[in-house]
């Protein structure tokens, strides 16, 4: 056997498991997301398949519960995202300064990464209880107590809070690393010139950090959109109260599973999928061109 | 000068009382699984007042399937970890290092398959897996999450920086491909297997939304989704779910602490570094 033929050979054999996993339970399940996306798709028995076109994607526009989900789910990216990018920022530029302790603070900042969503959102929901933690603080400090849990106008906020909370120690650890990687004679250079902290941050820290702060809003972004853990144990399933907790996923999740409408469902994923990638290649473009000014 | 003296405890305060939120919820909860029921309803205590452990003990007898359920976790993400460990590095180690026909091909739907939202594929791998009867099955969570497009990516990036002359010389020696990469390779790869065990068992024990779709029997739950019905049967015994997310998270920790550098590699391997 020729040497080529063996490499061929050894290549592929190192490769097998990663085609078969990848392509029966991901290319081929991207093509049939497709396809189901344009049926009307029966579960009961077998499976039975009905070609409907893109019916499923016109009945978005009518379906109220898809328009609340897509509305909270805006919201939610909206507000979470900057808010975890701007904590992680300053926590990982506090941690950077010259101090002591700094591994206590991280190992501590990081609980809540390694944390399960559903430990958390547990522990959330009972602080979260009428009169439980965060209320008795609250009222200790003379400050307004909310029904976090009940109250339509408040519930999808106590996820965010928590969601900030938990996520943005992840993203401050990418940030330290990056922020170890720069050189100090550019800060030498201000400190000279006469900088203050506060300065130094805004003016070096921040441009040079510039593609860490895209990868950190793209994965912020990609993961608070894909919010289900969280308004799932909250509510219970149901996206409650009064839909104020349902989500994109969520209603997917309920779609296909609960009222076994596969094709609707389907639809709905390929549209959520549709919307992230638009959603990363516009921010791409943002920080990319932001970058050829540099 | 004069500044410095004033930012440092600004620095300080700032970390100390973002350390004292980020720990308070985890000491709480923790304290509060050592408290009878009574004293968690009749107000709140920070320290228990009546120590006790009969929390613990009682969520076994209250649920005889939380023992099956932290089997079921432990059993289902060990063999992630093993069968991640090894299949990522394999096709990663082919990626980078052998040339075969077809290699920018499958590095190319690597890519791709990374930037693919799971949603998409969940109903239909759901469908798959239930044409394979392998539904409410161990197989049905292991095998679909037995590779990694991530780390795939991570260990290329790995292997592209790994020293050629020691593959060279195992084969000097006459060691096949196959021989070199599990007796000369992967031993010298042990810090990035390291940071890949530790992302995925953290995925793996803290999933939920994969156990909630294919586990549909209570035996066959996982630890998340036993604790979310665990919650949702004793609604009111906040010492009990408290005891129980307590050991739930045990494990998390005990890695954690273990592995913790291991850990902050991943995150900033995984970080596009």
């Amino acid at each position: 056997m020729s040497k080529g033929m063996k490499e061929g050979i050894s290549g592929y054999l190192f490769m097998t498991p990663t085609i078969f996993t990848i392509g029966v339970f991901v290319v081929i399940p991207i093509l049939y997301a497709f396809y189901l996306s344009l049926n009307d798709v029966q579960l009961l028995g077998g499976i039975g398949y009905e070609f409907i076109g893109l019916e499923n994607y016109t009945r978005t526009l009518d379906d109220t519960r898809a328009m609340i989900a897509l509305k909270n789910t805006a919201e939610y990216v909206l507000i979470v995202v900057p808010v975890q990018t701007c904590l992680a920022l300053l926590l990982a530029a506090a941690l950077n300064s010259n101090i002591r302790g700094k591994n206590a603070f991280r190992i501590i900042f990081f609980l809540p990464t390694v944390t399960s969503s559903a430990v958390l959102t547990i522990i959330f929901m009972w602080m979260y209880n009428p009169d439980g933690l965060i209320n008795t603080f609250l009222s200790f400090l003379s400050l307004p107590t909310y029904n976090w849990l009940a109250d339509p106008d408040i519930a999808l906020k106590s996820i965010m809070i928590m969601n900030i909370w938990a996520t943005a120690p992840f993203f401050m650890v990418i940030y330290l690393a990056a922020m170890q990687d720069i050189s100090d004679s550019v800060y030498e250079a201000a400190t000279i010139d006469g900088a203050n902290w506060w300065q130094k941050f805004i003016f070096i820290t921040v441009p040079i950090l510039k593609p860490v702060t895209f990868f950190v809003v793209v994965m912020g972004v990609i993961g608070t959109f894909q919010l289900f853990d969280q308004s799932y144990i909250f509510s219970g399933g149901s996206g409650g109260p009064n839909n104020s907790t349902l989500t994109v996923v969520l209603l997917i999740y309920q779609y296909a599973f609960k009222s076994l409408d596969m094709g609707y469902a389907s639809a709905l994923a390929v549209v959520l999928a549709f919307i992230i990638m638009i959603v990363t290649i516009i921010q791409k473009k943002f920080f990319g061109e932001e970058k050829l000014h540099d | 000068m004069k500044k410095k003296t004033f930012t440092k405890p600004f620095v300080y305060g700032i970390l100390i009382i973002y350390a004292v939120v980020t720990f308070m919820p985890f000491l709480w909860a923790i304290l509060s699984s050592f408290k009878p029921l009574e004293e968690i309803v009749s107000g709140i205590t920070f320290f228990p007042e009546n120590f006790t452990l009969n929390n613990y003990t009682e969520i076994f007898s209250r649920e005889p399937l939380f023992l099956r359920w932290m089997f079921n976790s432990l059993f289902i993400t060990a063999f992630m970890v093993v069968l991640n460990i090894i299949f990522n590095s394999m096709a990663g180690y082919a990626l980078a290092r052998v040339k075969f026909a077809g290699r920018k091909f499958w590095f190319f739907l690597i890519l791709v398959v990374l930037m693919i939202p799971f949603q998409v594929t969940l109903i239909p791998s759901y469908l798959i897996l239930k044409a394979f009867g392998w539904l409410d099955t161990y197989q049905g969570l292991i095998i679909p999450g037995m590779v990694n497009a991530t780390f795939i990516f991570m260990m290329r990036q790995f292997f592209l920086n790994f020293p050629k002359e020691l593959e060279e010389a195992a084969q000097m020696d006459g060691l096949s491909r196959i021989g070199t990469f599990f007796k000369i390779v992967m031993p010298l790869a042990k810090p990035a297997l390291a940071a890949q065990a530790v992302f995925i068992f953290m995925s793996s024990w803290n999933d939920f939304m994969r156990p909630l779709i294919i586990m549909s029997s209570e035996e066959m739950f996982t630890l998340t989704l036993g604790l979310n019905s665990f919650k949702g049967q004793y609604i009111s015994f906040w010492n009990l779910i408290m005891a129980a997310s307590t050991l739930m998270t045990i494990p998390s920790l005990l890695i954690y602490a273990f592995f913790n550098r291991y850990f902050i590699k991943g995150v900033t391997f995984t970080g596009g570094k």
